[in-house]
Parts: structure tokens; C-alpha cells; sequence
């Protein structure tokens, strides 16, 4: 874990000062909403449908025990007892009072946590692969490059009024956890003649304008890293619109004027920044790379995890799914799911964040991840542990076994607190894997990414889910669309529309129709939904959805 | 292109708690749509909403939200609305968890 400095703790606690002291000015009436309402946002604070809501930065995913726990003390003082994580790595506090949100900052910034640039035109909380730092197939871990981006650009004075929100994600793997491609920069590690650089991507994005982002540059020395992030978002804020909030985001900056045109203004800026920069930023590098503790890793038999592997179907079954390759012999990545079949995604109880904490400490050398896919990864368990650590999980309900499977939902908050929703997403979610469940067939299915957003901000990734379901109102009445063939992966792509929506009543049976033409039509269980879509197109699951071309007019 | 005026109601989120809130006819804020005033005039309407927004120290983001006559009092028409007067459908919290309408 990274420990944070007493600069950043002084730091954090004059926040929290400043924001106490607008929100007295709020309630006293000083402050009109108009004025307070950007400085809420630029403390995480929303004004939902039925409440407030505290968005808290989880940077780069990473906590640890003693943060976990206060986020479940947080959630039981000022909250309703649970909190909800999100796929930017956030969680979120869905019933704070205005008056508690300062206490709750306060509380935060005891753990040296905050909810600053979660919200506003700044450069967001940087999102990292969940397996950082563990993971078999990682070059390097990227933690301490996004804690250097975090450093940089938290109070950036030139990037405070971007022209609109500016997310970055970076892995240190090749195979891309962090959907780097759906970013408005995207870092991924790959080595070159020898020395490690990253691949930068550029012009990412959900949303309304779904793209992909291109290369802007295929290898960058690690050294460069800074000055030219640099140049991308100075170009960005002189070049970016400002005249359509819809046009405003980096990608459409990127679509708009070129790859090209873009990269020779970036390089252009670049040039000039290298030179300015002393290497003071390398120095910083070399000493957040000290901070950073790395776990002593054991030696030791793994010969429990063998018995219980053979001897218990329940703990076989959820090794096969929610297990991955550490870089440490004799380790293991646990994900933990925060799906359990009807449960809302994400959620998280005070009491089950409690139990995450006292594993962490027990079995993973004090580590949790959040994942953006909205599960807890306990990122180093070593074997030996493994059945102890599933027995206590199944106690606190925490042992469902359907990572990456179809009930492992993605789902936006949607209109059951979301403002800007036009459909909830939760229901739907809990209504898909109850479905399954009953159905007994997730473990047939294997591989699948079904993600649902409540509205075209695409905060449930819907676009790159497998299959992607997408909330509307049509004259009304909630209307579900769904898109299929998405990938947030290193192999990246936007899902394609199947054609006119799904009232919700009839959601859940348009997606068991399309999962049992691939259950028809696949070669065989080594062939995934997604690798029999690109096999055979969108015909056959058009088919199942809207029978014997009997196509509706579009909903 | 004037379209006839459809009955409304005048609702905010509460400053303090953040919770939804209905305009009553005395001028007082609820929190049981039912007591709300159905507002069937088009300038009454704006007059209301004028009034609500002068209300910057109590109540956030007033608008008109379309309503109709139900047994009990005003009724939602649009799902969001029915949303906002009965909270989330995944937990029983919000408001169809409070007695306390005052
Ligand atoms: C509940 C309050 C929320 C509000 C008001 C909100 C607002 C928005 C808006 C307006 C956009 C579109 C931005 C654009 O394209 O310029 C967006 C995108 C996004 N939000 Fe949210 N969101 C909320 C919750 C969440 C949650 C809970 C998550 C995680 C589960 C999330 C993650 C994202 C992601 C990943 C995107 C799309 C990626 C992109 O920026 O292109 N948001 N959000
Ligand atoms: S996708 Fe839409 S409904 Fe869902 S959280 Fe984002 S803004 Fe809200």
C-alpha cells in the first residue's frame, strides 16, 4: 500500500475546512445554489432524485483494512448501512444529509481519503487494473504512475476548467482489465527492444459518441510520462469545444480535427514541456515508488487449498470462477463478488465491509482492490488460505461464485436514485441473474459481460458489455435496448444495436432467447458468447429476439 | 403552438435532507405528494414556480411536474415522478419508508 504524506493530510483537512464552512454559508442563504452547486460537485457532492450522494475516489482502486472499515462506519453513522461501488473505482453513499457531509469528509480525510475531482471539468479519479500489482501477466505495477498522475494533476492550476470531465485509465498488463480504450487516455504497459513504455490512447469514450480511442503514440518511455500527458490535456483545453457541452469531450476533439492533427500538436507541445521538466517528476516517481510496500510474499505448501479443492464442490466450483493467476508462487487472486443473485451490483453492507477488512488483514497482507467491474478483489491470498477465506465469506453472503459469468452485471444506478436516469438499471439486473440462477445454466454459458446503463451517459459501460442493455423512455414507459458484440478489452469494440427495444416485462425473456441461440449455435463450451457472435454475426440472435422476420417498427 | 395546460404540481428536493418535496396550496412544503396542490391554471402554475424558486434557503431545483386528480390527492403521471414519491425499488428506503409525512 501506498502511505500518504503529512503535505497530503494538511492538505485534505483545509478541504475539508473550506467546505464546511460553504456549507454553512449554504443553509444561512449566503450562498445561492447556483454558487454552491459547483463547489459541492468539486467535494463529490451530488443532489439525486431522492437524496444527496457523496461520491468518494478509491484511487486507482487500491485500500486497505483500516479504509474499508471506515467506509463501513461512514455508511452506518451518516448513511443507511450500505454503500455502492462503482465502476470509476468510487463508491457511493447514496442518503447523506448536507449538514453530516462534512463530518463524513472529516472522517474520510482521518483515512486519508476524499471526494475530490470526482465530479467536475478536472481530471477524475485515475482508474487502474484491479489486479495491479498481482497480477501473472503484469510487466510493471502501474499504481505508482497513477499515483504520480494523481499527484500531478490533483489542484493542476492549468486543468481546473477543462472543457469537460477528463477520465484516465492505465494498466501494466497487456491484457487490458482496466478498459483503457473507453478513456479519455488510456495507459497500457508493453515493452520495447528491452525497456518499458506505455502505448497511449487517446479520444476513448461511452456516452452519447461511443468510440474507441485510437494510438496516439504506440511507445512512450516511462520517463516521459508526465510532460507528455501534459501536452495531450494543453492541447485538449485550448483545442476542445466549449461552445456544445455534448461536443466537448476529447473524443470528439479527436474525431473532429484527426488523429494526426492532434498528435503533431501534441508532439509539437510535448517537445517544448520535455525540456521544461527539471526531472523533479522523476525524483517524485522514485520516491512514490519507495512508499508503495510491497507484501512480503511466504513460501509455503499449498496442500489445504488441494484438499478442499477436491474434497468440496462448493469451494471447487468457486475457485473455477473467482480465482486468478498471481505473480507469486503459491498465490492467488481472490475476487470477491458483490453480485449475489438478486442483490443489487456494487452494494456492499457495513457489516460485509467490515468482513472484508478483517480478511484482508487475516489472509491478503492488508490489501483490497475495487474492481471497476464493482467487486472487491483481495489482490494476494496465498493458497494455503484460500478455504478458510471462502468459509468466512460464505458466513457473511460474499461467496458467490459468478465472477465474469452472466450474473456478474455491471449496472449504473439508474432511476432508482440516478437524476439524469430515463430507466433504472437494478431491477433489470436482479431480475437477469435471479433468472439464471433459476435456470441453473451460468456455469453452462462460461465467459459473459452483460452490462446496463439507465441512460445514454453510459455509466454502466453498456457499450462494450457482451451484451449491453440500455434504458430508456419511449413515450412513457421504460424501454430497454440492447446491443450486442461490445468488448472492453484489449480487443476493444461498441456493441451493435439488434434492432427496436423491450418493454421491462419482456427484457429478461429477450435475453434468455439470445442466450439460448448461443447455447444452439455455439461449436462447443470453448467457444464464448462473444467469439460465436463474431463467428456468426447478428442474424441468428436477431432472429431470437424478434422471431421469423417478423421485425417491429423501431420502438 | 400553444397546447392545452395539463394539471401539475410544483416539487423541489429539501435543501438540508435532499429529499423531495411538494408545494401544498397554503405555500408550505410536504413530503406526501397527496397534500400537494394540483395546480390546474397555467399562470397560477408560473406563479408557483416563481414563488418556489425565490424559496433558495429551503428547497433545491423547483419544478412543474405533470400530476393528476387521484383519490387521495394529486397522483404522479410520469414513472420518474412515481419514483421520486416512493424511493427505490431495490431497498425499501425513501419515502415509502417514512411515516412522518408532514
Ligand atoms: C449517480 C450520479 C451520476 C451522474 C450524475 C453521472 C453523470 C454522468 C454523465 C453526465 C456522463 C456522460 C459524460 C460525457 O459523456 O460527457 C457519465 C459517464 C460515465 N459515468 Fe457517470 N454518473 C453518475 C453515476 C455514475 C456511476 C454510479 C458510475 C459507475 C457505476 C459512473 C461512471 C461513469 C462512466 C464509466 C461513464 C462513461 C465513460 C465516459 O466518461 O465516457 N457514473 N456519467
Ligand atoms: S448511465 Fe445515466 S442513469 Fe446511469 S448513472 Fe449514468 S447518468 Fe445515471
Amino acid at each position: 500500500m501506498y502511505d500518504y504524506t503529512d503535505f497530503d493530510d494538511a492538505f485534505l483537512r483545509a478541504r475539508v475546512a473550506q467546505f464546511r464552512a460553504q456549507v454553512e454559508r449554504r443553509i444561512s442563504g449566503a450562498l445561492t445554489e447556483e454558487e454552491f452547486r459547483p463547489l459541492r460537485l468539486m467535494n463529490g457532492l451530488y443532489l439525486q432524485l431522492h437524496a444527496y450522494m457523496l461520491r468518494v475516489a478509491i484511487p486507482y482502486g487500491s485500500l486497505d483494512g483500516a479504509k474499508m472499515r471506515q467506509l463501513a462506519d461512514i455508511a452506518e453513522r451518516w448513511d443507511k448501512g450500505y454503500g455502492h461501488f462503482t465502476t470509476r473505482q468510487n463508491i457511493q453513499f447514496n442518503w447523506p444529509e448536507l449538514r453530516d457531509v462534512p463530518d463524513m469528509l472529516a472522517a474520510l480525510a482521518d483515512v486519508s481519503m476524499h471526494a475530490i475531482q470526482t465530479s467536475g471539468n478536472t481530471i477524475r479519479n485515475v482508474t487502474a487494473d484491479h489486479f495491479a500489482g498481482a497480477a501473472a501477466d503484469e510487466i510493471e505495477d502501474p499504481r505508482p504512475y497513477a499515483e504520480l498522475i494523481r499527484q500531478w494533476s490533483t489542484d493542476h492550476p492549468e486543468f481546473q476548467f477543462l472543457p469537460r470531465k477528463f477520465k484516465i485509465a492505465i494498466t501494466g498488463s497487456p491484457n487490458d482489465r482496466a478498459v483503457t480504450r473507453a478513456h479519455d487516455i488510456g495507459l497500457r504497459m508493453v515493452r520495447k527492444d528491452g525497456a518499458t513504455g506505455f502505448e497511449v490512447i487517446v479520444g476513448g469514450g461511452l456516452g452519447r459518441t461511443p468510440l474507441i480511442g485510437p494510438v496516439l503514440r504506440d511507445f512512450l518511455p516511462v520517463a516521459d510520462l508526465l510532460p507528455y500527458l501534459e501536452a495531450i490535456v494543453a492541447t485538449y483545453n485550448l483545442l476542445g469545444r466549449r461552445d456544445n457541452k455534448y461536443k466537448a469531450r476529447i473524443k470528439i476533439t479527436v474525431q473532429e480535427n484527426g488523429i494526426d492533427t492532434v498528435r503533431a500538436l501534441v508532439e509539437q507541445d510535448f517537445a517544448a514541456r520535455r525540456a521544461a521538466f527539471s526531472g523533479a517528476d522523476q525524483v517524485l516517481l522514485a520516491e512514490i515508488r519507495a512508499r508503495f510496500r510491497r507484501p512480503e510474499f511466504v513460501t509455503a505448501p499449498t496442500d489445504a487449498f488441494e484438499a478442499a479443492y477436491q474434497a468440496d464442490p462448493v469451494f471447487r466450483s468457486w475457485a473455477d470462477t473467482n480465482l486468478a493467476a498471481h505473480a507469486a508462487p503459491g498465490y492467488a487472486i481472490a475476487t470477491v463478488s458483490l453480485k449475489a443473485h438478486g442483490a443489487t451490483p456494487g452494494d456492499a453492507t457495513a457489516r460485509q465491509m467490515r468482513v472484508l477488512a478483517d480478511l484482508a488483514e487475516a489472509f491478503g497482507h492488508d490489501e483490497l482492490r475495487v474492481s471497476h467491474e464493482q467487486n472487491i478483489v483481495l489482490p494476494h491470498v496465498h493458497k494455503s488460505h484460500l478455504p478458510a477465506l471462502h468459509a468466512r465469506l460464505r458466513e457473511a453472503g460474499l461467496a458467490t461464485a459468478n465472477i465474469g459469468l452472466i450474473s456478474d452485471i455491471i449496472a449504473c444506478p439508474g432511476m432508482d436514485y440516478c437524476a439524469l436516469a430515463t430507466a433504472r438499471s437494478i431491477p433489470i439486473a436482479q431480475q437477469i441473474a435471479t433468472r439464471f440462477e433459476e435456470l441453473k445454466l451460468e456455469h453452462e454459458i462460461g465467459p459473459l459481460k452483460l452490462k446496463i446503463s439507465g441512460c445514454i451517459n453510459a455509466c454502466g459501460h453498456h457499450h462494450v458489455g457482451h451484451i449491453g442493455i440500455l434504458g430508456l423512455d419511449r413515450a412513457g414507459v421504460e424501454n430497454y435496448q440492447i446491443t450486442l458484440g461490445g468488448d472492453a478489452t484489449e480487443t476493444a469494440e461498441i456493441g451493435t444495436r439488434t434492432g427496436p427495444g423491450f418493454p421491462a416485462d419482456e427484457i429478461v425473456p429477450a435475453v434468455e432467447r439470445l442466450i439460448l441461440a448461443y447455447l444452439s449455435s455455439r461449436e462447443g463450451p470453448e467457444e464464448s458468447f462473444l467469439m460465436a457472435y463474431r463467428r456468426l454475426g447478428m442474424a441468428p440472435f436477431k432472429e431470437a429476439l424478434y422471431g421469423e422476420g417478423r421485425q417491429r417498427d423501431a420502438a | 403552438m400553444s397546447r392545452p395546460f395539463t394539471p401539475k404540481v410544483l416539487t423541489a428536493n429539501d435543501l438540508l435532507r435532499g429529499d423531495v418535496v411538494w408545494l401544498t396550496e397554503a405555500g408550505d412544503w410536504t413530503r406526501d405528494m397527496a397534500r400537494a396542490e394540483l395546480i390546474e391554471d397555467e399562470a397560477h402554475a408560473q406563479i408557483r414556480l416563481i414563488e418556489a424558486e425565490a424559496q433558495n434557503d429551503r428547497v433545491v431545483g423547483a419544478y412543474l411536474a405533470e400530476a393528476r386528480a387521484g383519490a387521495r390527492g394529486p397522483e404522479p403521471v410520469h414513472f420518474r415522478e412515481a419514483f421520486r414519491s416512493r424511493g427505490p425499488s431495490n431497498y425499501f428506503h425513501g419515502k415509502q419508508a417514512e411515516s412522518d409525512h408532514v
